[in-house]
């Protein structure tokens, strides 16, 4: 059984990305939503961008807004967004 | 208790008249938000956004009295004067009513995964957070619960 995380992006992020969602194996050494942030803009290009160093985001585990330094496991699921602009 | 996240229109009348049938119920405050100006969708992150309101209607619940309280917020496709979101909330007495009514709309503006894209003759932008927004929600203290969007002072004025 793979040890894998689900990642859901959305609003700008997911249209940057051109993604709304993927599956990935957790690398051993990404263990907190800051990690796993530094891990996915590693991938350069539209990553590099969207996941930039400074922009605001926000994250969710399991639902649930998190801060950076929340800790993830394998069967989590994640997600990445901008800061929300409902009501 | 009714939490909804809809594409459908809704009724205010309605829903609260739904909400108020408890002879201890003495005042009901409810707020309505609508499209300003331009036409825009909405996006959100389904189940987390039921899962984020029904933390701020607890939320609310430990600080005032709230019998019972609907929140409507609708998603997609919305013209200008179209109504968005709702929240009313049935109480013993007004100012517990009043505070509940705010604070949930506060919160929700912050904390719930909704995002706005608007639609000019430009093109389309997604809208940017307000920084008043999280002020608005920072001024409540001591939430438990959820996360501030900013660590809120240590100590309220």
């Amino acid at each position: 059984m793979r040890l894998k995380v689900r990642i859901l992006y959305f609003a700008s992020i997911r249209e940057k990305l051109g993604r709304d969602s993927e599956e990935i194996d957790l690398p051993a050494d990404v263990a907190t939503i800051a990690a796993l942030r530094t891990h996915l803009r590693a991938r350069g290009g539209a990553w590099a961008d969207a996941l930039a160093e400074g922009k605001l985001l926000r994250a969710a585990v399991n639902q649930d807004m998190a801060q950076p330094a929340a800790a993830i496991k394998a069967g989590d699921e994640v997600a990445f967004f901008p800061p929300v602009t409902g009501g | 208790m009714r939490i909804s996240v809809q594409t459908e229109d809704f009724d205010l009348g309605a829903e609260v008249k739904a909400i108020s049938g408890n002879p201890k119920i003495g005042a009901v405050a409810s707020f309505v938000g609508l499209v300003r100006d331009v036409a825009m969708t909405l996006e959100h992150y389904p189940g987390m956004t039921e899962r984020a309101i029904a933390k701020i209607v607890d939320e609310a619940k430990s600080r005032w009295q709230v019998i019972d309280c609907a929140v409507i917020h609708r998603y997609g496709a919305l013209q200008p004067n179209d109504q968005i979101v709702m929240v009313a909330v049935a109480s013993g007495h007004r100012g517990d009513a009043f505070a509940a009514c705010e604070f949930i709309m506060d919160y929700l503006k912050t904390q719930a995964p909704f995002w706005k894209k608007e639609q000019t003759e430009e093109g389309t932008r997604w809208v940017e957070a307000k920084a008043e927004d999280d002020k608005a929600a920072e001024r409540w203290p001591d939430v438990r619960g959820l996360i501030p969007v900013k660590r809120p002072p240590s100590a309220m004025g």
